[in-house]
């Protein structure tokens, strides 16, 4: 079965919003019988990556459509459950590889939201009534204020350890000390009790930001709402540009979107991704931009590129190489660069500014081998250019090829030196020259130049130059040679070089705890015949391997 | 110490071995003023000084353990009691099947035995929260009298459920100990677990469908915990169990005297016809109909105790053996239920239909059926009332998949037959199934206080059974002026 990314309000199963001048409420209210896959049923507001696909529309739509909104109220459409988190009998019944994917895009969707308020101004509120539960706890813990019903049962909890043997993986434990600031003994208890914690231990605990009597829960709200309104600075009255459903066309060679093209080599185990800037029109005026709406280059290449990624990270798993080309006019991508950069104080500016560096963060967190070619007609330059330093390698032409009409070359903007940090907090530059701060000067210095392969090598901006007599036989070794080792050892290499410098919460939650996560969804105390989730359910107890690895 | 007698060496009558444990009294010593305060301001209203005729446990055997006397309830000796300890006791259901049964919890199995006894411990003290105002109306001193006894064993479980929290559970059991004090029936902010805990027992109507039909669940719970291999649950909810046999009593006979009095009444006005609705109420007493009314309603709403009819906290509490089946020891099978099945009845393409599930996850099934069962025994005692006195009618259970809020039928309606129905059918028959607000005010009219020795209100006969021989114009309570 082939997954989906796109949707659209009058589509969702499982979620609805409604809005109310500035702030907007956004109701779980998920279907139990419109699951992604058949074999499990949705109860108690649990999730599947169907209910998260629709949540990260959701995002994006408060995101660019309503820029109006400042404060978004995420709250459950049932009665006496907020939400009891991953659906436990499809995680049972997932493959692995299934399991890593709907965690990280789920993962990668609540880092889109704790943004969201930060460096967008619209800022989320749970308000937890019934109870909360595992991913339920950790989609809260994504917001930036958790309102408990002190009711005596609303609770919440992170039951993963001693019902499921495996972790709260998608960020809980990570979110609970380093977000929240919950002291790690109290953390062990809180994640060791199956029930939870409610009332006014959870406030004092610092699991939530209050815990409210029932009485007082809409005055609370209101009051919080207007107190976030008051720090945001999304505009009063703009008018938001709407996100129409992508034009794309699937077929056994791969897919056409308007600007991005995916060619599958399934015999090469390659997917070849192609952003095509032919079409690109650099707006004079931000009301052209707003005019352009969804159709701006930049952002509808986002929109199709993060597209492009999901399908390939979840419907072409056997693609373990990416091969990144741009087809431009280089001084037309930097035109937009420094549109884009001189009106980054408005609103549609800044948002798709986020958005591309979100998109970029999700090609940072793919596990596939990703390469960049540089060749005569690319123009990676910019925001293009952030491709190359997510790449595990850069490939550049040198030299004039035949048929070409000149030398490749790239260059380089403001926007590589900090507009769109990766997940440890840095730029991809500085991550590139970690420890080497004088290269990051010297590559500064060089904004706005052309750099051909040359120059490029001299900077360490790329991995190697060849020219037209070994340019295909070198780039087809990489990929056979690539295609030759095991993916997993490959995905774990590739995690790890990625991820130099410091750590933030956001790397933590990626590069350890998912990590962690994935050893024990593999391990047989889980996922074993005997093991706590595939016993889950079942009334009889798991019996575990007590050995300790 | 002799477990058969109670020790008064403490301000707690126990049979605990209370004054041996200095932790446990001092953690008790401790709740008790808070729960002498959460009686004065929650249990029954305007009867505090009352002197009432109560039976008080003086011991556990099955012989003689209650003493009749004049009390103010207040200074009712309210302690912990558990059933006589069976030395040779093996737990009868579970993975630990066989083995041993334990005399101190599990630490694997802590959270849920605690989760299970705040359950339990928070239906308690709603009950007495919900009656505390029926007083005021009683047909009758006997009446009275019987719902001030309901209400002090219902306070007294509490004390039951404490006892096993501050014993066993710690610091986090003396906290959940306390938090059944605060919570409260029908309160916004803080309002008892469980949904039927929190409607209101407006009239006696009422408060005699909800002994009879909600006591009875919780005469389930209590069995399947009485099979418990944690031994001290086990003694305590055994020894709850006597009492709550007198709490369906007075359900049972309480029903079964207003039916009385109806037919009675029917037949000296000379009406045979049981849906003569008005002329019936004209006589001041209640129709069959509205009876059938009130148990539907009643019958439903106790159906939602019992939870989803799939549940895992059900099976993972079984195989714990932690909480078993009703009469556990008596079904024969391998009280294990690994490959077992149970026929559940589910919604299948529209129409209820039975399922086998795995057994292990049916348990909540299973005893919402036995407790069907348990119930349906009562309403053929009524129709035999009836009968003799040559009416026709009878009383039926409506069908499970009737007017849910929990499990496969919440999001359907169905008729009391069973028969699927689309919400207009549903709101077009709604009166006719469930009191409407005409039958609610017809009996609220006929809740006027009748509190003179031997006097009972004409909606209701006098009762059959004497209390401790005391007959029916015996002077049950003494109200204070």
């Amino acid at each position: 079965m082939q997954i989906d990314f796109q949707t659209e309000p009058a589509k969702y199963n499982h979620w609805k919003l409604d809005f109310d001048g500035h702030h907007a409420n956004l109701w779980m209210d998920v279907n139990p019988s419109k699951g992604l896959y058949d074999g499990y049923e949705l109860k108690l507001n649990s999730y599947d990556l169907g209910v998260d696909i629709e949540l990260y529309d959701a995002i994006m739509r408060l995101r660019f459509e309503h820029p109006e909104i400042k404060v978004v109220v995420l709250r459950s459409g049932k009665d006496k459950v907020f939400c009891a988190g991953a659906n436990i009998r499809m995680l049972a019944g997932s493959t692995h590889g299934h399991k890593v994917n709907f965690c990280k895009f789920t993962n990668e969707t609540r880092n889109t939201m704790e943004e969201s308020g930060e460096l967008s101004g619209q800022y989320f509120i749970t308000l937890v009534e019934g109870a909360c539960a595992g991913g339920g706890y950790e989609l809260a813990l994504a917001t930036d204020h958790i309102i408990l019903a002190d009711d005596g049962s609303s609770s919440v909890a992170l039951p993963e350890v001693p019902l499921l043997a495996v972790l709260p993986g998608t960020g809980g434990l990570t979110r609970v000390t380093d977000k929240r600031k919950v002291r790690r003994d109290r953390a062990d208890i809180f994640c060791s009790v199956e029930e939870g914690v409610k009332g006014q231990r959870a406030a004092v605990w610092r699991l939530v930001d209050e815990s409210v009597a029932k009485s007082k829960i809409e005055e609370t709200l209101q009051q919080r709402i207007e107190n976030l309104s008051d720090c945001s600075d999304r505009p009063n009255d703009a008018e938001g540009i709407s996100l129409d459903p992508l034009q794309r066309e699937f077929s056994e060679q791969g897919v056409h979107y308007s600007n991005v093209v995916v060619e599958l080599d399934r015999v090469g185990a390659t997917a070849t991704i192609t952003i095509n800037a032919a079409g690109l029109i650099v707006p004079e005026t931000t009301t052209q931009l707003k005019d352009m709406g969804d159709q701006f280059w930049l952002l509808s290449v986002a929109r199709e590129l993060d597209d492009a990624l999901l399908h390939l990270r979840l419907n072409e798993t056997e693609l373990g190489l990416i091969l990144f080309k741009t087809n431009g006019d280089l001084s037309n991508v930097c035109a937009l660069d420094a549109f884009l950069q001189s009106n980054q104080d408005h609103w549609l500016a800044r948002e798709i500014l986020l958005y591309w560096a979100r998109v970029l963060k999700r090609i940072d967190q793919t596990s596939r081998t990703l390469v960049t070619l540089i060749e005569p007609e690319s123009c990676f330059t910019g925001s293009l250019a952030e491709i190359c330093f997510a790449s595990d390698r850069i490939y550049m032409c040198e030299g004039l090829f035949e048929g070409s009409k000149g030398e490749a070359a790239i260059s380089l903007s403001p926007c590589n030196f900090g507009r769109y940090p990766n997940a440890n907090g840095i730029s991809r530059l500085v991550s590139r020259f970690w420890g080497e701060s004088d290269l990051v000067d010297q590559a500064e210095q060089h904004i706005g130049t052309l750099i051909d392969a040359d120059l490029a090598e001299e900077l360490g901006l790329i991995t190697a130059a060849f020219d037209d007599i070994d340019w295909q036989e070198e780039i087809r070794l990489v990929i056979e040679e690539r295609r030759s080792f095991s993916p997993d050892a490959l995905t774990g290499m590739e995690a790890n070089l990625r991820c130099v410098g410091p750590e933030t919460m956001e790397s933590k939650i990626f590069g350890r705890l998912t990590a962690w996560q994935n050893w024990i969804f593999q391990r047989p105390n889980a996922v074993g015949k005997e093991g706590a989730l595939r016993r889950y359910g079942s009334g009889i107890k798991a019996s575990f391997d007590t050995h300790r690895v | 110490m002799n477990e058969l007698a109670i020790s008064y060496d403490t301000s707690i009558p126990n049979n605990v071995g209370l004054s041996d444990d200095r932790r446990l009294l001092k953690a008790l010593q401790k709740w008790h003023p808070n729960y002498l305060s959460w009686w004065q301001s929650m249990g029954p209203e305007g009867f505090q000084d009352s002197m009432v005729y109560l039976r008080t446990a003086v011991g556990v055997d099955p012989k003689g353990w209650a003493k009749f006397d004049y009390v103010r309830m207040p200074d009712y000796r309210w302690g912990i009691l558990l059933a006589p300890r069976d030395e040779n006791r093996t737990i009868p259901f579970g993975n630990h099947l066989g083995e041993p049964v334990w005399q101190d919890i599990p630490g694997e199995y802590r959270s849920m035995l605690r989760r299970l006894v705040v359950i339990q411990g928070d239906t308690e003290p709603a009950s007495v929260e919900q009656q505390r105002f029926l007083g005021a109306t009683a047909p009758s001193l006997y009446d009275l009298r019987n719902l001030f006894q309901v209400n002090v064993e219902e306070a007294r479980h509490l004390w039951a459920m404490v006892y096993l929290l501050q014993k066993y559970f710690g610091r986090d059991g003396r906290e959940e100990s306390e938090d059944l004090l605060v919570r409260r029936s029908g309160d916004e902010d803080k309002p008892r677990m469980l949904g039927a805990f929190n409607e209101s027992t407006p009239d006696w109507l009422s408060f005699f469908m909800f002994t009879y039909f909600t006591d009875r669940d919780g005469k389930m719970q209590l069995e399947s915990l009485a099979q418990s291999g944690f031994d001290p649950l086990a003694r305590t909810t055994r020894f709850m169990l006597t009492e709550e046999a007198h709490h369906m009593f007075v359900g049972e006979s309480g029903v079964s005297r207003v039916i009385q009095r109806t037919c009675e009444a029917m037949n000296a006005a000379g009406i045979s016809d049981p849906n003569d609705i008005e002329n019936i109420r004209a006589l001041g007493v209640v129709d069959l109909p509205t009876l059938q009314k009130k148990a539907n309603l009643h019958y439903a709403l106790s159906l939602d105790l019992f939870g989803s009819e799939i549940s895992t906290n059900a099976a993972n509490a079984f195989s714990a053996g932690i909480k078993g089946r009703y009469h556990e020891t008596k079904i024969d099978d391998d009280h294990r239920l690994l490959d077992s099945t149970y026929p559940v009845l589910k919604m299948v393409d529209g129409k209820p239909t039975l399922v086998d599930e795995p057994a292990l996850t049916a348990i909540n099934m299973r005893l919402r059926d036995d407790y069907t069962a348990d119930a349906d025994k009562g309403l053929g005692r009524w129709n035999k009332v009836i009968k003799k006195l040559g009416v026709e009618f009878s009383f039926t259970l409506p069908n499970v998949a009737f007017h849910r809020a929990i499990g496969e039928f919440a999001n359907i309606q169905a008729s009391p037959a069973g028969t699927i129905i689309d919400e207009a059918t549903w709101v077009a028959n709604y009166d006719k199934w469930l009191p409407s607000s005409d039958d609610n005010l017809f009996i609220t009219s006929l809740m006027k206080p009748c509190h003179e020795v031997g006097q009972y209100a004409n909606w209701i006969a006098a009762p059959k059974v004497p209390i401790n021989s005391q007959p029916g114009d015996f002077e049950f309570v003494r109200i204070a002026a």
